[in-house]
């Protein structure tokens, strides 16, 4: 039994953002739901596939997001209710679909859960997809609790459903993978029969049949989100300053007011729907006062659009002094917190806060932690497969003199722009983009280029985005050495299946889809390796950039370490001899622990010797073969 | 100390793969189901590579908070790792702050390569007895060993939490087990149980 399918109506849990949402669409009635992984928005799909059996539901991780979109969309067209959920760099790769769909339409009630990571904590870039909105004319919630969003997720559905027409959720990482108190309520049993009325197609033209309808379904959107109860006025009825803010805002803002006794002073107009505007809600409450302070994440979504609003209406709100990130009163990337909020707030007002800690406090801690705490800077794992790769990778270049180079991607093996892939890494844009890029590259040598060029993929990444590009690589005959790491999972966020590892969302078996199949399929030359045997790798890497006419491929496949872990902690014992370890007195400058990087092979300050750090070693026994006098030793468990 | 203040914020900190995400879940799902309000706010974004992860809890009789404690308002501080409870210190910690931290280093990649330095335990403590009220150490990760898998360190952890005897803070052994069973699959019950009851008895006051 999975807490999200728990059966008790009224019970408090503590839930996940994305278990909130995904509770709210299983109250709805969703039936089925897709997705590609992708932080912070993983969980959302992923909690659904675990009570997929349970509570007869349709779940799957699809091959990538326009995919997802459009298996949801599919169920949607034949009257049932469907969720797809994805990160902001996953409706980049779905929008195309999504513009055609807004405007056809859909049937059964479908919601897409869109989620932005600001400040990038786990993502390549920073996003704010509120916009595509405005551009797409659909509505959009933006929750700012978690019994809230689980609620809205209900209404969203409802107001799909009325209006044939997706309708939008935002979440951030600070919602998504933040936890608060949720209350359950009814789960529905019926499924409707699902049903594709053959009578008339759905598409999105005749345009001006499909635009203004769309319209006119916008302004009912509209109307329906500002009776929705997801908009809220709190605070005084004659206040100095009002703050106009949403989604993560809200508690920020709620929590700053506290912190500076100034709850008497501010008003706070909460948005829930920020597209379209509740018009006559935010007419009626920015009468209240003529500063308005817009405290949103990133873009000046909401402080544009009220902007507009309040100059159509000029005549009825008057002159406002408007504040917020243009006026530079609130920054205009990365994460908002409370402590923003304080000084955005205060300084508008005109106050000072000081933090309720001595200042000499806080200045002796940041000395001692900058003093002492060295960074934990980022690293692959101890066993992964990866660092092998990289390690062969990095010694065939050097083998081979001319200055070769490896395009990167998306994924755990991104680390191979950092040390402990020891910077062989040298881009990293959107997913299959580092094919992509080398299929650029490899047309250059009949301009002179001399150099190399290498591209790596996970197999993951290999299914969503870069079959296209080796494609393209095979057809138009550039010459590169793709590198396809293969760790059987989507380890970067939580170890996902695809259709390479013979499973499914649900956990039933499936077919297993061969990476090196597939590349055979489209006539390239291909390889396949276990890096971890280095020296075979090295040579064959080596050996393919000698000969490089046209794409060749080179499928390096072993098991993500912590999957492998879960089923059996190590492969080998592995193990110093202190006898032959000479530690400093050797030559070789503490080559294993300062150039291998692994976060299991560390060196021992007393006995000034290199050891093993048992409670992290997942024992894959690599660094046995990388010990120049050969003091590493493994055994096979 | 004040029961009045609301909320009480707790940071556990450690290192990704450290099982913190889990900890503070188990931990909060308990305080909801003595009818408290709790928020949590988690950064791990790319925390399974090696990178220090934090869970921000808030805990209030009434209201949801936000999801990140704001500057020097920590009450207590959980390190998985002692280099990482010094390092909340900077933004979160006041001379009120009291601090449960294991004992048991984890290197960072800097160290291992030799282009930074890991300071001596003994120094780590005396900083954190520096800026803390108190301060308490666990062996979490040596008994964890003791049981076969470093893993369980967070739930020593979590049981040397549960004997602070914190007014504010009430997570019993008989409350945590039923919190097991919501949120673990059977098998791994008994063993996580036992965790917790090992670091009940494994505090050390510094």
């Amino acid at each position: 039994m999975s807490i999200l399918s728990l059966d008790q109506p009224g019970r408090q849990m503590l839930f996940m953002g994305n278990e909130a949402l995904a509770r709210g669409a299983i109250e709805a009635g969703v039936r089925v739901c897709a997705a590609y992984p992708g932080n912070p928005s993983s969980e959302i799909i992923a909690s659904l596939a675990g009570v997929a059996h349970d509570l007869n539901l349709y779940v799957e991780w699809s091959v990538n997001e326009k995919v997802a979109m459009e298996v949801a969309a599919g169920a949607s067209f034949a009257g049932l209710k469907s969720l797809v959920a994805m990160k902001h760099n996953g409706l980049n790769v779905a929008v195309d679909f999504l513009f055609n769909l807004a405007m056809s339409g859909c049937k059964g009630g479908m919601v897409m859960v869109l989620c932005d990571d600001p400040l990038a904590l786990s993502s390549g870039n920073e996003q704010d997809i509120r916009t595509y909105a405005k551009m797409l004319d659909l509505p959009l919630l933006q929750p700012s609790q978690f019994n809230e969003g689980k609620e809205m997720m209900r209404f969203a559905f409802e107001l799909s459903e009325e209006l044939g027409i997706p309708v939008l959720l935002h979440s951030v990482t600070r919602f998504s993978h933040a936890r608060g108190n949720v209350t359950l309520g009814e789960i529905p049993r019926e499924v409707p029969q699902p049903y594709f009325d053959t009578s008339q197609g759905i598409f999105p033209k005749p345009i001006e049949n499909t635009h203004p309808a769309l319209h006119e379904k916008l302004a009912r959107a509209g109307r329906a989100l500002a009776e929705s109860g997801f908009n809220e006025y709190l605070g005084p009825e004659a206040p100095e300053l009002l703050v106009v803010t949403c989604g993560s805002g809200v508690l920020y803002t709620k929590e700053a007011l506290v912190n500076l006794a100034a709850q008497d002073r501010v008003g706070v107009i909460k948005l829930g729907g920020t597209w379209p505007l509740p018009q006559e809600f935010l007419l009626e409450h920015l009468k209240k006062c003529d500063r308005i302070l817009f405290f949103e994440e990133v873009d000046p979504f909401v402080e544009d659009n009220v902007k507009a609003l309040c100059a159509q209406h000029g005549a009825e709100v008057g002159l406002k002094t408007f504040l917020g990130k243009a006026g530079g009163q609130v920054p205009d990337w990365g994460e908002n917190t409370p402590d923003v909020a304080m000084k955005s707030i205060a300084g508008v007002l005109g106050m000072d806060y000081e933090p309720p800690r001595p200042a000499e406090y806080a200045e002796e801690a940041a000395k001692a932690v900058a003093d002492m705490a060295t960074f934990r800077t980022l690293g692959l794992c101890a066993g992964c497969p990866h660092r092998a790769s990289y390690w062969a990778i990095k010694n065939a270049l050097a083998l081979d003199g001319r200055d070769g180079f490896t395009f990167g991607d998306i994924g755990c093996y991104a680390q191979g722009r950092g040390p402990s892939g020891f910077g062989v890494m040298k881009t990293m844009h959107a997913m299959g983009s580092g094919a992509g890029l080398a299929d650029g590259f490899g047309q250059l040598t009949r301009f002179g280029a001399q150099q190399p060029v290498l591209a790596v993929c996970g197999d993951s990444t290999f299914f969503h985005a870069a079959i296209p590009a080796i494609l393209n690589a095979r057809y138009n005959n550039a010459n590169l050495l793709m590198l396809v790491l293969d760790n059987s999972a989507t380890a970067m966020t939580g170890f996902q299946p695809h259709p390479g590892v013979g499973r499914n969302a649900m956990g039933e078996e499936a077919p297993v889809v061969e990476v090196s199949e597939v590349c055979r399929a489209i006539g390239a030359e291909v390889v396949e390796l276990d890096p971890f045997d280095l020296e075979a790798t090295t040579e064959t890497i080596y050996e393919l950039l000698q000969d490089l006419d046209g794409i060749r491929i080179l499928v390096l496949k072993q098991e993500c370490a912590l999957v492998r872990s879960k089923r059996q902690k190590l492969m080998y014992q592995v193990a110093i001899d202190q006898e032959i370890c000479r530690g400093d007195d050797c030559g070789c400058n503490r080559f294993c622990t300062r150039v291998f990087k692994c976060p299991a092979l560390i060196w021992d300050q007393a006995s000034g010797r290199a050891a093993i750090d048992e409670a992290i070693c997942n024992g894959c026994g690599v660094c046995a073969s990388i010990c120049p006098a050969s003091a590493i030793s493994r055994e096979a468990v | 100390m004040n029961s009045q203040i609301d909320p009480r914020n707790v940071i556990i900190t450690g290192v990704g793969g450290q099982g913190n995400v889990l900890a503070s879940q188990m931990m909060g799902q308990a305080l909801v189901q003595e009818g408290l309000v709790v928020t949590i706010g988690e950064t791990y974004g790319a925390s399974q590579r090696g990178g220090s992860v934090m869970s921000h809890l808030r805990i209030s009789q009434s209201e949801q908070w936000s999801p990140l404690i704001p500057e020097g308002q920590a009450h207590l501080v959980v390190g998985l790792e002692p280099l990482e409870a010094l390092r909340v210190m900077a933004r979160y910690g006041n001379p009120q702050v009291l601090t449960l931290t294991n004992d048991r280093p984890i290197l960072p990649l800097d160290v291992i390569a030799g282009s930074a330095d890991y300071p001596e335990l003994d120094e780590i403590l005396a900083k954190l007895a520096h800026f803390s009220q108190k301060v308490w150490t666990v062996g979490a990760t040596e008994i964890a060993l003791e049981m076969g898998n470093p893993i369980f360190s967070n739930m020593v952890m979590l049981g040397a939490i549960s004997t602070l005897e914190l007014d504010w803070f009430p997570l019993r052994a008989d409350e945590f087990k039923e919190v097991l069973q919501l949120l673990l699959p059977a098998k791994a019950i008994e063993q996580n149980l036992e965790a917790f009851r090992r670091g009940q008895g494994a505090v050390n006051e510094l």
